[in-house]
């Protein structure tokens, strides 16, 4: 492994990069607040007793605003287990989504009426404008599973909500069963996670359990159509 | 001095034939083309890619046929379409193809668009037009038809990768990855022996027909391809040669100019960014890839694309997307087979006109010199 100055277009600075993203997304992501990596700047990593450690300037993208910002970042990948991240993005300020998070968590709050969706997004890369919120909190909850998962040898993305269902409210925190599907890129895999989650404005996303579902090998000879 | 001017002059023509070509113009579009407008925004399914092929070599019989060059595992065509102005000499040839990887449906979107374009400006755009005189564009919309199929058949489906048959004795799963099947370093880096896995790379090199098939065109082609180019998602990448770290293609430095070139152009289309560089550089290392195979036989020009996004859709780029994502791609492409085009029909003419010119300037130099001899004579 290369020690030192990395270039940032090389694939061991964009997988720690991805991971950054992943942290930022579990401390910051909301329904209205989503994390995607930009560029990587500078990069580089050495050996340390407790693992492997990268520094990184990065630029990191809020998808749902649109607005892209440096970020500073230190990364340790131990021999086994989590993560470790420290990042700073100044410009990640709480404050900007709160209206939409407000109204979002009203409208959802009174269990009478509780929501749930599926295929989110759907082949053809479409959704109702109304499920938008829910796929954006899907891929923040997921950012937990993929930031818990992640080592030098992965590099993750969500590739579908397969479906959610909201459960009754509980402590102030709006509640949600996902189906996730993950595709981690290095082994080109389909990873099926279900989750527990809760959010408010005030709490964040939290995942409360996670269940990882056995690769599906239910193959039958096809009954192809076209 | 006239000769100098000359010179000059052929640097200048050597300039505006290589821009000559223009940027792509949408004020094509006129009222007729609004429902082409519409299809090429959607993804179809096999059936309707098929009835386009036919439509594409019927309102183009001049330029445009079509070849099967093998069978699926489930026995369907593997089909390409030929397109090119036609000749009684034996051309060039530039090789397309999409959707190798089932799941990758703007691949094969790409592939449609792309022929739909040079099928359009080739009628104005002299440089096009050019192209399709002195080549042959083989563009194969979708390889992996099983696949493609499997893919589109129900939810569960949907994000399914490789070929469909069956796995070896005591496998009960489906499907080989095709781009890691081809006899180029098979099975040494970046693959699945677990035929379960997402990389199986078969129980041997070629064991899949639909890389036997692109294998034999190749065979039956190569010497006359001079660029290899398969379509693929996501990541937003110029792959070239090779997947194995250990080794090197002969041509890096060009494959990576030419790479450049094409990321450069890719970004003025939209401003997105594309990266470019060998698999174990920027992606991971991997073995038995076509494009692999394809510089391994000669061919010097061998990419593999991987087009939007870099992971908020995945594999389910919005079909809103497809528009601005197949403009960027084919500007990329143009790039890398512009360059492909000249270097076969333009060096050679270049090496004549500077041999030309050297010897005018040695002679124009001898005879100033002879004078001189003879004023001072005098």
């Amino acid at each position: 492994m290369e020690t030192g100055e990395l270039n940032p277009n090389y694939y061991p600075a964009r997988r720690a990069a991805a991971v950054v993203q992943h942290y930022l997304n579990t401390r910051y992501g909301s329904p209205y607040r989503w994390m995607f990596l930009g560029n990587v700047h500078n990069a580089s990593s050495e050996d340390v007793t407790e693992g492997r450690k990268y520094q990184l300037e990065l630029t990191i993208q809020e998808m749902i605003s649109n607005v892209s910002g440096p970020c500073s970042a230190e990364l340790l990948f131990p021999g086994a287990g989590t993560p470790q991240v420290q990042a700073s993005c100044d410009w990640l300020l709480p404050n900007n989504t709160r209206a939409q998070e407000e109204a979002f968590y009203q409208q959802h709050r009174d269990s009478h009426n509780l929501v749930s969706g599926d295929r989110i997004p759907d082949s053809y890369g479409h959704m109702e404008p109304t499920m938008k919120p829910f796929w954006h909190l899907g891929g923040v909850a997921s950012s937990f599973i993929m930031l818990e998962q992640s080592n030098q040898s992965t590099l993750y993305n969500m590739a579908q909500v397969a479906n959610f269902t909201q459960l009754e409210t509980e402590k102030d925190q709006l509640r949600f069963q996902y189906h996730v599907l993950l595709h981690e890129m290095v082994s080109q895999e389909i990873i099926h996670w279900k989750m527990l989650i809760t959010w408010s404005p005030a709490e964040g996303v939290k995942v409360l359990q996670t269940d990882l579902q056995p690769k599906c090998n239910c193959e039958d000879p096809p009954d192809s159509i076209n | 001095m006239m000769l100098c001017l000359g010179s000059v002059g052929l640097v200048l023509l050597a300039l505006t034939v290589q821009n000559g070509h223009g940027a792509p113009d949408s004020a094509g579009w006129n009222g007729k083309d609004t429902t082409e407008r519409n299809y090429y925004t959607r993804y179809h399914n096999m059936t309707e890619i098929s009835d386009w092929m036919e439509k594409m070599k019927r309102e183009n019989p001049d330029v445009v046929s079509s070849m099967v060059y093998g069978q699926t595992y489930e026995e369907r065509n593997i089909t390409l379409l030929k397109i090119g102005l036609n000749s009684t000499k034996r051309k060039k040839a530039i090789w397309m193809d999409c959707g190798i990887h089932a799941r990758e449906w703007i691949a094969p979107a790409f592939c449609q668009y792309f022929v739909k374009e040079i099928l359009q400006r080739y009628k104005t755009d002299t440089k096009v037009k050019e192209m399709m005189k002195n080549l042959d564009f083989y563009v194969t919309p979708v390889l992996n038809v099983d696949g493609y199929i499997y893919s589109w058949l129900n939810n569960s489906t949907r994000l399914w990768r490789k070929s469909r048959s069956p796995g070896p004795v005591g496998c009960t799963c489906y499907g080989t990855d095709l781009n890691r099947n081809f006899y180029a370093n098979w099975g040494t880096v970046g693959v699945s022996t677990n035929c379960c896995e997402e990389t199986y790379c078969g129980s041997k090199a070629l064991s899949e027909p639909e890389a036997r098939a692109v294998t034999d065109m190749l065979g039956k082609m190569s010497g006359d391809i001079l660029a290899f180019l398969t379509i693929h998602s996501y990541s937003q990448l110029i792959l070239v040669p090779y997947g194995h770290p250990n080794i090197s293609a002969p041509n890096y430095n060009e494959l990576m100019e030419v790479g450049l070139g094409a990321v450069k152009a890719i970004k003025a289309v939209h401003g997105m960014d594309y990266t470019v560089g060998t698999w174990p550089d920027i992606l991971y290392p991997a073995s038995g890839s076509s494009q692999d195979y394809a510089r391994l036989i000669g061919i010097p020009l061998s990419y593999t694309f991987e087009l939007r996004d870099k992971g908020e859709y995945g594999f389910e780029l919005p079909e809103d997307q497809i528009q601005p994502t197949c403009e960027e791609a084919y500007a990329g492409v143009q790039h890398i087979i512009t360059y492909a085009h000249d270097k076969a029909f333009y060096s050679s003419a270049f090496k004549r006109y500077f041999f030309q010119e050297i010897l005018g300037l040695l002679t124009l130099v001898m005879q100033i010199r002879l004078i001189n001899i003879v004023i001072e004579m005098f």
